[in-house]
């Protein structure tokens, strides 16, 4: 089955193009024996499509959106410079001026000035598709397009698809110093995108910033740097890999399998990623990894809400299970312990059935109502990924999210008091009450997630 | 990408607009080493082929540079100004169709500027701006500069300023206004001040206000500087403050001022015009920093302004410029943004600089300056690949901070003390369509202005708490 990705704005098209390097490069990576070439051809057929026409060049299964002409044209150059895959020559839409960094201006008048031509785009798109899974877009929370427009065009895509899955992957600004309005850009596309997408998952700034940093040894960091790390992560949630026991079916529908272990109700969309190992080119040379040290890392990231396997706080323990429930919401695992809603562990590699995933599996760690044994789904690949000899990543649906999520809506409210900047938005057609509408959503979601 | 359109009103505004237009283009044939007409030159200039047609020529797509326009309208109530441009250098980036002019002058005089001339005018300026505006393919911006003090660029000016707006009312009206200073020749400039300062808090978007004394500060400094040889071998032609200092071109008094009025209009713009890892577009300016609408005045400050700047300038100098930027002898007006509150604030550098340069920075000035409690992270930020000519990087602060009300109350004290005296208002009174409510209308536009920023400076030092958020049913 196959997914179309929307690249919404500059950071959207940015990270997506990444994102096809990456499942590009992996899959090509892979040897030559026939699982190798089962495993290319599910990747393929998932990401690219293949024309004739095009040279046989795959092309990538994308919609590029961005209402200025600069980051498109970059993004189409650079792909089409690869040589191994390229965008469709026509497969974008953009116009002369950005969105000024205005959700309002993006979702009220860009919006439905592009809608035609943008889900016309996404329909040629999904009529090479044999089989549709769903959507990706990618987006981020800050700007003006991703947002604002990403949001219009999310709403668009479940009323014109509504059987289909939408996975909105959207970028959490960095805490402070690039876009001052922020907050209220974050909290109206979080709010809408609540309604319409089947889930959302996060990437913060700062903690890929972190990664660059700290583990990747990277001394100056781009915007490149930080969109490979995404783009990795991205990529072993989204290659081909066995959600059940036997190691030569891949998935069928990768995104309908992601929602279904875990988006589980609708009040918890909010998905988080850790990848572990994550290291230079040239230490991953020199390092070697047991299945036993990887899994014991990164459950303690998971339960210590670290998202690198860098300063871990070693000290974070669940309450054993068992306990009554008032015993376990000590202040101690309000302050520090994770839980989970459900937790997806993707494992790739070599000898990947020796795995003990086993530590995951523990009631502790999630919230009462979620029984363990369906809380955790382990998936499994037995092909290295983008040459990790073994890696594996964790998708969590935790209070991972509720800290940076809790400062970004506590300080939009406090610009909302005083009214400052909402004028800028009001002049493009939002109300007051549609700000509080997004609060009120928004404060909805912190709560739940609180309370787990 | 989007173009711009120049307004530049009076003799004050054209005599900066050409001083920008001379470096535009030196700045352009500096980075556009191939002569292409490309985008970015296209934001300010039209390429039109002059060869078959005297009049209004038709623009041609991309290719090779044939003739350049300015995107601009030149307006003067008398002729003196814009004739001596019009046998300058300059000459031939505009036509006299861009042009309007009178003969007598507005007399320093913002009723004779706005009401006689602006009904007088008013067609042949609208004329003027729509034809400006059918030449670019996408209008983002106008860019009206004038001086507050005489009678056509405060009067007529001001008029425009509300022209634009009927007429075009989604672009972007940036204003430069140059203000008076208390010993400034024109005793009528409180009055004329005080008038257009009504229409610029209704009806700009952004308002950059120059003091002519920083200005003359400025300058002072750096001639002091290069004549006892601090400066070492003098400062290089060709850099942010040298004039066009050619042969036969004698400097005119106030070119030296007015350069560095026309690198800040560049800078402000270089984010939107060039490539950078992290671009600013004119729109986001005001998105950014202007959290009330008519809180919209943006001090700005621009570095380097005493550096040579031949040399790779090590981290320790590039620290120094963002420290610089703060300090008061780098401003364009007299004020102190550091005992004020900062409302919001950006940061557009230029040159070879990182994103990791900015972080550091942004950490280390911070504890100096005091933000309002809604906006402790109130910084707006952006990089241009594109240094200036003849420097290595630069960087232009623009403030939203409650400082400005200083300027502001101590021109509504001169404008108080004329007042009183009813001195020089039979001359307003005479003009047609003006009356008494017009001064006690600007006169209050200003005391509530004033008021505002008194009002946000009053929780300066207040301990930051949140608001009380929203309480949900669970
Ligand atoms: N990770 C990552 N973040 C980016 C990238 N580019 C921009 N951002 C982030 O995106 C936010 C700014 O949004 P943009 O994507 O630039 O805005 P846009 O969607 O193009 O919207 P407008 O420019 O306002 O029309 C900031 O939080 C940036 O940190 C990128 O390549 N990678
Ligand atoms: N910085 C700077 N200030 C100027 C310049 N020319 C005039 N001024 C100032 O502008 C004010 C006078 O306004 P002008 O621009 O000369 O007047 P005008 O708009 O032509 O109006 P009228 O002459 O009355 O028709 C005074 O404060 C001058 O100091 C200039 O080239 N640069
Ligand atoms: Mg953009
Ligand atoms: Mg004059």
């Amino acid at each position: 089955m196959s997914v179309v990705v929307v690249q919404l704005g500059q950071c959207g098209n940015q990270v997506g193009r990444e994102l096809f390097e990456v499942v590009d490069s992996d899959a090509r990576g892979q040897g030559a024996k026939a699982d190798g070439e089962r495993y290319r051809e599910a990747s393929l057929d998932r990401f690219f499509s293949c024309e004739e026409s095009g040279g046989n060049v795959p092309t990538a299964r994308a919609v590029l959106v961005d209402m200025e002409s600069k980051v498109i044209g970059r993004t189409l150059s650079s792909a089409a410079k690869t040589g191994r895959w390229k965008y469709g020559d026509k497969n974008y839409f953009c116009q002369k001026k950005g969105s000024g960094n205005n959700w309002a201006n993006g979702f009220y008048i860009h919006g439905p000035k592009c809608e035609d031509a943008v889900m016309n785009l996404v329909r040629q798109e999904v009529e090479k598709c044999d089989r549709l899974s769903g959507f990706i877009t990618t987006m981020s929370l800050a700007g003006g397009t991703g947002s604002g427009l990403g949001t219009y065009v999310t709403g668009c895509l479940r009323d014109t698809y509504p059987n289909s899955f939408i996975l909105n992957h959207v970028i959490w600004p960095h805490r402070t110093g690039e876009v001052i309005v922020q907050n209220y850009n974050s909290v109206l596309t979080l709010s809408h995108l609540y309604q319409s997408s089947d889930g959302l998952l996060i990437h913060e700034n700062d903690t890929i910033h972190k990664i660059c940093s700290q583990l990747l040894n990277i001394k100056q960091i781009s915007f490149t740097d930080v969109n490979k790390v995404i783009a990795h992560q991205l990529g072993s949630i989204l290659q081909p890999v066995c959600t059940g026991l036997c190691l030569t079916e891949y998935s069928r529908s990768p995104l309908g399998d992601l929602m279904e272990t875990l988006v589980t109700h609708p009040e918890y969309k909010l998905l988080s990623a850790m990848s572990i190992p994550q290291m230079s080119d040239t230490s991953l040379a020199f390092s070697t990894f047991t299945w036993l040290g990887l899994m014991k890392h990164l459950r303690q990231m998971l339960i210590s809400n670290t998202k690198m396997e860098e300063g871990i706080d070693w000290q974070v323990r669940p309450t054993p299970a068992g306990l009554p429930v008032a015993a376990k919401i000590s202040p101690n695992k309000e302050l520090r312990f994770n839980t989970s809603v459900s937790n997806l562990l993707i494992l790739r590699g070599k000898e990947v059935q020796n795995a003990e995933t086993g530590g995951f599996n523990d009631q502790a760690l999630y919230t009462s109502w979620t029984p363990a044994e369906s809380a955790l789904s382990v998936w499994q690949a037995s092909q290295t990924f983008n040459k990790y000899e073994r890696s594996a990543t964790m998708v969590s649906n935790s209070q991972s999210v509720l800290k940076p999520l809790d400062s970004v809506v506590r300080k939009a409210w406090n610009m909302f008091a005083s009214r400052a900047y909402v004028h800028q938005y009001t002049k493009y057609g939002i109300a007051e009450e549609d700000f509080l509408d997004s609060f009120t959503t928004m404060e909805q979601v912190v709560a739940s997630y609180s309370n787990l | 990408m989007t173009q711009s359109i120049v307004v530049q009103v009076g003799q004050c505004g054209n005599q900066v607009g050409c001083r920008f237009w001379d470096l535009a283009l030196r700045e352009h044939a500096s980075v556009n080493k191939k002569g292409i007409y490309d985008e970015a030159l296209g934001s300010f200039f039209r390429n039109v082929d002059t060869r078959y047609s005297d009049g209004d020529c038709m623009d041609l797509p991309k290719g090779k540079i044939r003739s350049l326009k300015a995107r601009a309208v030149l307006i003067d109530m008398e002729e003196g100004v814009v004739n001596e441009l019009l046998q300058g250098p300059l000459r031939d980036v505009f036509d006299s169709k861009q042009l309007i002019t009178d003969v007598s002058g507005s007399g320093n005089n913002w009723a004779v500027g706005y009401k006689s001339y602006g009904f007088q005018y008013r067609e042949q300026i609208l004329e003027n701006l729509r034809r400006a505006a059918e030449h670019c393919d996408c209008l983002q911006c106008f860019f009206l500069i004038h001086s507050m003090g005489g009678g056509t660029g405060s009067g007529l000016g001001t008029y425009v300023l509300n022209l634009m707006e009927d007429e075009f009312p989604d672009v972007y009206r940036f204003v430069t206004s140059v203000y008076p200073s208390a010993e400034d020749d024109v005793i009528t400039s409180p009055y004329n001040s005080i008038l257009a300062m009504r229409e610029l808090t209704e009806h700009a978007d952004c308002v950059l206000p120059i003091e002519n004394q920083s200005l003359v500060d400025i300058v002072n400094k750096i001639n002091q500087m290069t004549n006892s040889g601090k400066l070492g071998a003098a400062i290089k032609p060709y850099t942010l403050i040298s004039g066009q200092k050619e042969a036969k071109g004698q400097e005119k008094p106030f070119d030296a001022m007015n350069n560095i009025v026309a690198n800040l209009l560049l800078n402000l713009t270089s984010s939107a015009r060039f490539e950078g890892s992290l671009n600013m577009d004119l729109n986001e300016i005001s998105m950014n920093l202007v959290p009330f609408p008519q809180l919209h005045y943006l001090v700005p400050s621009l570095t380097p302004l005493y550096t040579l700047a031949d040399v790779n300038i090590p981290t320790r100098r590039l620290d120094q410029m963002f420290s610089d930027a703060f300090s008061k002898d780098h401003q364009l007006m007299h004020a102190d943004p550091k005992r004020n509150l900062y409302l919001a604030c950006a940061l557009m550098v230029r040159g070879n600089v990182q994103i990791s340069d900015l972080r550091r920075n942004i950490e280390r000035l911070k504890p100096t300056l005091q933000f309002v409690s809604w906006n402790q992270e109130g910084w707006k930020t952006s990089l241009c690949s594109v240094p200036p000519v003849g420097h290595t990087h630069s960087l232009l602060a623009l403030a939203n901070n409650t400082c400005v009300k200083s300027t502001f109350q101590d021109l509504k004290d001169r404008f108080v003390k004329l007042y009183k005296k009813k001195a020089h208002l039979h001359h307003y009174l005479h003009v047609d369509g003006m009356e008494q409510s017009c001064f006690t209308e600007a006169i209050t536009s200003l005391s509530s202005l004033i008021e505002e920023y008194n009002r946000l400076d009053a929780t300066k030092g207040l301990p930051v708490s949140d608001a009380t958020r929203l309480s949900i049913a669970m």
